[in-house]
């Protein structure tokens, strides 16, 4: 039973975090980081390739968060493996323990640290939510029957509310929901108008939706993101504050902690991600302000 | 269209170092309209290898170059030039240059060009990629903008998260396709069909390497 779906379901507000697997296969800091995260928030969701770059694998990082005892969310994407590689990986995923799936596209490897790696892309993000959906039927996406107790998943997905025109991404998330997604996890928000014309869109839809949250270490970072993160704006206000902070740092932390209370008081969203991308040590101070 | 692209004269000349004799050939037909292999671009060859200290034995620009039994009989009458090579230069595309090691099975030969896709000439010297050849065309809704081939993640369902202010996160040059799509339904007045989700391609039906014949006048069996 995933821990995470039964904390979204009782409406308690929801904190899940995302650790990037090493660049090696030495785990000591990945746990450390873990170890410092640990009791803190609901779940680790553990990136697969993050940014098209070649880490350790995301199902090996799941499991080092399960041998701690925490719930990992298992990140899958499309871009290096194909419908049987997936399905595969999705079986041995539940097998070790692995509840939660997230089901992303994934960046296109020339953005990436290998880019001269053959795409995959046999299955788009909807594509993996359909055979993790079959799978939880006992089929696998060809139709041929699993053997014993079918595997249960709490499926997740992304959207970003900053998207434009937003009736595009809309319908994409209800093509996801159709195909299984039960929460979303979505991209960086900051501001809190935004988030609120989001989730008045997605209020019809039975789901489960955590913010996204990206804290700010610096100006730069908010160029950053930017220009990296489609369709997301920074007001004049934050990035004075970034500006004008002497320790841009904090100052990044304490906009994500307003941020963070604001959607809980008004009880916006039913929870936030926070994806601290390489900062992930500074978590738990931004979860110490809240 | 198959569209060609020129290797670098540095590349063909370091292929063809340890031969003098060279025989050419082009194609009227994509390498003509991609002008990577038209007659102009045959002489042209000539001058540049003739140039570098190697002799040209002879040249044809076959019409087209990837019609074997055509071809066959075409290059009858250039046997003389070809058996007196050392090497040829085949100047199509990856298809034809296979057509020619089929006719020709004594020579070495090499490409003078790479071969990029299957696409649609948007005007003089501009061409788009349109077609993956998957095998079974997603087209048949009305919509007349193949996701597979234009987008470079094939997305199926909508555009990746990487779409941004329109454009493709791949490629800032192209309009994301997904937002083409839209366009285009939303134009149509059929956004709804936007909902629809297409399952993942059935990739048995192409079954790589392909041999397709007519059988009784109708081209469908595939063996």
């Amino acid at each position: 039973m995933s821990k995470l779906k039964e904390k979204l379901d009782s409406g308690k507000f929801t904190i899940t975090a995302e650790i990037g697997p090493p660049k090696g296969s030495d785990v000591s800091e990945f746990r450390e980081i873990v170890k410092l995260l640990k009791g803190k928030i609901d779940a680790f969701n553990v990136t697969d390739g993050q940014g098209a770059s070649m880490k350790l694998s995301s199902l090996a990082g799941c499991l080092v968060i399960l041998s701690e005892g925490e719930e990992p969310v298992m990140q899958m994407t499309g871009r290096d493996r194909n419908r049987i590689a997936i399905q595969s990986e999705l079986l041995g995923a539940y097998a070790l323990g692995i509840r939660n799936i997230l089901a992303i596209t994934g960046d296109y490897p020339t953005l990436g640290d290998n880019p001269g790696a053959k795409p995959v892309y046999d299955l788009d993000s909807v594509g993996i939510l359909l055979a993790a959906s079959s799978l939880m039927k006992g089929r696998d996406l060809a139709g041929n029957l699993l053997k014993g107790e079918p595997p249960n998943f709490y499926l997740g997905a992304t959207a970003n509310p900053n998207f434009f025109p937003i009736e595009v991404e809309l319908i994409k998330m209800e093509k996801k929901i159709e195909a299984g997604a039960r929460f979303f996890q979505t991209q960086a928000v900051y501001d809190i108008n935004v988030a609120e014309r989001f989730m008045k869109e997605v209020s019809n839809f039975n789901i489960k939706v955590l913010l996204g949250i990206i804290p700010l270490r610096s100006l730069k970072s908010a160029q950053f993101v930017s220009k990296m993160i489609p369709g997301v704006k920074i007001s004049e206000e934050v990035l004075r504050r970034m500006e004008n902070a002497s320790d841009p740092k904090i100052e990044g932390l304490k906009i994500a902690a307003e941020l963070i209370r604001k959607v809980k008081e008004h009880g916006l969203a039913h929870g936030v991600h926070i994806m601290a991308i390489g900062a992930e040590k500074t978590v738990p101070i931004l979860l110490d302000m809240l | 269209m198959i569209i060609t692209k020129k290797k670098p004269i540095e590349e063909i000349l370091n292929e063809l170092d340890s031969y003098e004799k060279i025989f050419i050939v082009g194609c009227t037909l994509c390498a003509t309209a991609s002008k990577t292999g038209g007659e102009e671009e045959v002489r042209e060859m000539k001058e540049k290898l003739e140039f570098s200290g190697k002799r040209v034995v002879g040249t044809v620009v076959l019409d087209p170059v990837c019609n074997l039994q055509k071809s066959k009989l075409d290059l009858k009458k250039y046997v003389s030039g070809i058996s007196e090579s050392e090497a040829l230069l085949c100047m199509a595309c990856g298809n034809g240059l296979q057509t020619l090691g089929e006719i020709v099975e004594d020579k070495p030969i090499f490409p003078a060009n790479d071969t990029l896709f299957l696409g649609e000439v948007k005007r003089f010297g501009v061409f788009e990629e349109r077609c993956l050849q998957c095998g079974k065309c997603l087209l048949t809704n009305g919509l007349a903008i193949c996701p597979l081939s234009r987008c470079p993640k094939g997305m199926l369902n909508g555009p990746c998260g990487g779409a941004k202010d329109g454009l493709c996160e791949v490629n800032q040059d192209l309009k994301c396709v997904w937002m083409e799509i839209y366009e285009r339904l939303k134009r149509m007045g059929r956004l709804s069909d936007l909902k629809k989700i297409n399952l993942p391609l059935d990739y048995s039906i192409k079954i790589r390497p392909g041999q397709h014949y007519v059988r009784r006048g109708v081209l469908n069996e595939q063996t």
